[in-house]
């Protein structure tokens, strides 16, 4: 099994700066044993939390941090560990969302390959602060050299008594359960994936009740992203102040950017928020500048359910706020970049093709409507665009947003209405003379 | 029983750490996929006694992923992300440069039963496109030269 991604990362960076804690350690070969996770520092947080923390102290001091969740919602993850009610008598369950599947991302995967047991400890930290002794991660089925490697790692957090009853003597009792998905990105939206641990289709629920309430088996559950329980260690090590030193005032710490496309050196680069989006493209020690020279078309800053952005707006920090004042968001953080040989119309028939597939079919705003979506585009960039289809594809968009149970509707309309708004002229070309402005035609090497 | 003995304990085995049984469903269809490499309404059945879930409950989960196919594919799958990222570099080139050395179109298999290719939803490879996963193994940062060596290599194990 071919397990290491060969991605690259700034992991040299990382070892050389102290802000940098995710990467720190991603290119050491034998980071994913226990023995090299340990001497590097590794379940200190866990055993400083288990030696005499309280729940509470550990959820203020995640609080303090200011950490959001790194998975797209961007919502403040201590806050939501908060949710849980105190006073709830069943059982709680902590549920680590490794369904990583948004088109552009690929950072939780190098997390659980490289470095497992950091995303373990995490785990461990956040159940003990919700009072979960039962704890999940949810790994998509493709994932198989994740899966072992999780597998592996929990194994051995096992033998060595990290995990188990009476953990360090403490008396605290905590099960880790890896669960492989069967193939659908919507598994990724938190009820939908706790639908499928329950052995459902992978459909979401409406809320409230809110997982936190309601979550798993009907009992208070907390979903959280691999990057966010994987940075929680390091908020315990070096405390939630020092972590809220990172960043911009509102989105503190640090956050791993997955750089893909047209690119001369695509990677998974770990920096602080507020980074400049532009440093990320064109910076030789990240992006690099554009492939071949080109003219920078556009970005899609957050993964593929977040809006486009023009060259004009790339000089802006990658944090909440900034990308949000331009109309954008920070999603995943999966930096998408595409040159002037692109086609918008293609670029956008990629796009709706994902949801299209995607969409759970609950709501039918979401599984007509994006069917609806790539035929109509499907036939303009096949050259069958007619009158009045940029203004019928408008309609249908705005008939799904916020009309669907879960964001999967929204994040399908959302980078195609900015798509339009950008780039209009280009549509209306497409469909009038039956072919593309510029001609896209991409050779792998 | 069309489930190995071994299928079965590790389905067991993995049923047991679930709070409820219905829990064990995708674990038993992916336990089940990798011993048959399919699951159809035989290993519905089958899982259905293991687990001791009503079989319109395994069918129902099962036909909504994509991971469980009902009929069996090639001796190698070959899965060629077709998303966002792999297309800006090429996947369907990619695809078309495979379709042509395999002999075969997108969604079929080879003759000799070897290789089966289709072309899925993003992978998780973005920064390494473009790629494709045959099996459970990923290959990445693709280039004509490097596909031309992994079709040989398989062969040759074949």
């Amino acid at each position: 099994m071919t397990f290491y991604s060969p991605v690259i990362t700034n992991a040299a960076d990382a070892a050389k700066d102290d802000r940098l804690h995710l990467f720190k350690y991603v290119e050491d070969p034998d980071q994913y044993k226990i023995a090299t996770y340990e001497a590097h520092g590794g379940y200190k947080a866990w055993k400083k939390v288990m030696g005499g923390m309280t729940p509470q102290q550990v959820t203020d001091e995640v609080k303090k941090s200011g950490l959001r969740g790194r998975g797209g919602a961007g919502f403040p993850t201590g806050m939501k560990w908060g949710f849980v009610p105190k006073d709830s008598p069943k059982p709680r369950y902590l549920c680590c969302n490794a369904d990583e599947s948004e088109p552009g991302t690929c950072k939780d995967r190098v997390l659980m390959e490289r470095d497992p047991h950091g995303v373990i400890e995490g785990m461990a930290i956040a159940s003990y602060a919700i009072g979960c002794h039962l704890m999940f991660i949810y790994i998509r089925g493709e994932f198989g050299h994740c899966i072992e490697r999780m597998e592996q790692a929990m194994d051995e957090a096992y033998a060595k008594g990290h995990l188990g009853k009476n953990i360090y003597g403490s008396g605290y009792d905590l099960e880790m359960i890896v669960h492989t998905g069967g193939g659908a990105y919507i598994c990724g939206e938190e009820t939908a994936l706790l639908n499928s641990v329950e052995g459902e289709r992978g459909m979401s629920r409406i809320r409230p009740p809110f997982p936190a309430v309601e979550g798993l088996y009907a009992c208070p559950t907390i979903v959280n992203n691999v990057e966010s329980l994987a940075s929680v260690p390091h908020i315990i090590n070096h405390g939630g102040d020092w972590y809220a030193s990172l960043g911009t005032e509102k989105s503190k710490g640090t956050k791993i950017f997955s750089l893909s496309g047209h690119v001369r050196k695509p990677g998974n680069y770990e920096v602080e928020m507020g980074f400049n989006l532009k440093k990320m493209i064109y910076d030789p020690a990240y992006g690099n500048g554009i492939l071949g020279d080109k003219k920078l078309k556009g970005v899609i800053p957050g993964g593929a359910s977040t809006p486009f952005l023009t060259p004009d707006q790339i000089d802006v920090g990658l944090d909440y706020e900034s990308l949000q004042t331009i109309g954008s968001m920070l999603g995943s953080g999966a930096i998408i970049v595409f040159h002037e040989d692109t086609c918008i119309v293609w670029t956008i028939l990629k796009l709706i093709h994902f949801f299209r597939h995607e969409s759970c079919g609950k709501c039918t705003p979401c599984r007509e409507g994006t069917g609806w979506l790539e035929q109509i585009i499907k036939r303009i960039e096949e050259g069958g665009g007619q009158p009045g289809d940029v203004e019928k594809i408008d309609d249908i968009c705005g008939n799904i947003l916020g009309r669907t149970i879960c964001p999967l509707g929204d994040a399908a309309v959302m980078p195609i209405q900015s798509a339009i708004k950008h780039w209009r002229e280009e549509w209306q070309y497409h469909i009038e003379h039956k072919e593309c402005l510029v001609k896209t035609k991409f050779e792998f090497k | 029983m069309i489930l190995s003995e071994a299928s079965v304990s590790k389905i067991k085995e993995k049923a047991a750490r679930y709070p409820r049984k219905k829990s064990a469903i995708l674990p038993a269809l992916t336990v089940a996929y990798r011993q048959l490499g399919y699951v159809d309404e035989e290993v519905y059945r089958a899982i259905s006694q293991v687990i001791g879930v009503p079989y319109v409950e395994i069918a129902e989960a099962a036909t909504f992923y994509t991971m469980f196919p009902k009929k069996p594919r090639g001796r190698y799958l070959i899965q060629v992300c077709h998303n966002i990222s792999c297309a800006l570099l090429g996947a369907d080139s990619l695809i078309g440069y495979l379709e042509e050395k395999l002999g075969i179109q997108k969604g079929e298999t080879t003759e000799d039963d070897l290789f089966t290719l289709i072309s899925v939803e993003c992978l998780g490879s973005c920064s390494t496109a473009p790629m494709m996963q045959v099996n459970d193994d990923f290959y990445e940062n693709l280039t004509r030269e490097k596909v031309d060596g992994i079709l040989q290599e398989l062969k040759g194990k074949a």
